[in-house]
């Protein structure tokens, strides 16, 4: 099986932890060595999709949690977005995802307005599952003209 | 995280200064400022993005309505100094076709 890390994140579904999500997003993927391009796109999908469960949590509950999942590969970034707040297998939720079909009732992720039409656009692959509350799985790869995964400076030359 | 607005009266022109990051959790108090601002009859309302580092759809949300706004009261919405960043996201959704939007001085440094 391939190798990846896994971190995961679980807030509230309430929109000021939209941020420190955001926050996470930002420090994995500088550590992933993705562009700057590149994470602020991941920085802006991860946020819509935080607000859409928190949008899609706010209708069914009071309260509820967001469960976010990052698995970092040699060569990609897999983001899982769950709003109905339990803990996820990776493997166990990819294999219960299929393509994306418009006749889905998703009327829920829609009303962000712009928000899954963003994601999709800055992200290489976006696969949603509402079967069990909403998940949304997305995968970015990190561009090959980046050089060194382990380089914490910014490099001043092309 | 966070986000300040400020309003500045020039005779018929209203300019917002907006420094921070727009997202769910901002975007209502921006647009608690900026729409009261639309309603006004014939007015310019210039929103300066100078500051904004990050903008997601909740902004563009809000941008939206005060468009909506503007055409009401025959007002007239710009958004001037754009971060690439920011203007990009106008971009992708082809709300800058519809938006009246001054970017900032292009090719300077990033």
């Amino acid at each position: 099986m391939e190798r990846f890390d896994f971190v995961e994140v679980k807030v509230p579904a309430k929109a000021e932890y939209v941020g420190v999500v955001r926050l996470t997003m930002s420090g994995i993927a500088n550590r992933m060595g993705f562009s700057y391009e590149d994470i602020e796109d991941l920085k802006v999908a991860v946020s819509e999709a935080i607000t859409n469960a928190v949008n899609h949590a706010y209708h069914e509950t009071e309260q509820g949690e967001i469960t976010v999942g990052f698995g970092l590969y040699a060569d990609r970034i897999e983001i899982m977005i769950a709003d109905h707040g339990g803990s996820f297998n990776l493997i166990e939720v990819k294999n219960g995802i299929g393509p994306y079909k418009s006749n889905e009732p998703i009327e829920t992720l829609r009303e962000g307005g712009f928000g899954l039409f963003l994601i999709e656009a800055l992200m290489d692959d976006v696969k949603i599952n509402n079967s069990h509350g909403v998940i949304v799985l997305m995968t970015k790869y990190v561009s090959e003209k980046e050089v060194d995964v382990d380089d914490d400076q910014v490099s001043t030359t092309q | 995280m966070n986000l300040t607005v400020n309003v500045v009266e020039e005779n018929e022109k209203s300019i917002l200064n907006v420094v921070g990051e727009i997202d769910a959790y901002t975007a209502p108090k921006l647009k608690e400022t900026l729409l009261p601002l639309t309603r006004a009859e014939g007015k310019i309302i210039e929103v300066n993005l100078e500051n904004v580092n990050y903008m997601d759809s909740t902004g563009l949300g809000v941008f939206i309505s005060a468009l909506k706004s503007t055409k009401e009261s025959n007002s007239k919405l710009m958004l001037v100094n754009l971060q690439e960043r920011v203007l990009r996201i106008f971009e992708i959704t082809g709300l800058d076709e519809i938006m009246d939007i001054k970017a900032a001085i292009r090719g300077g440094n990033e």
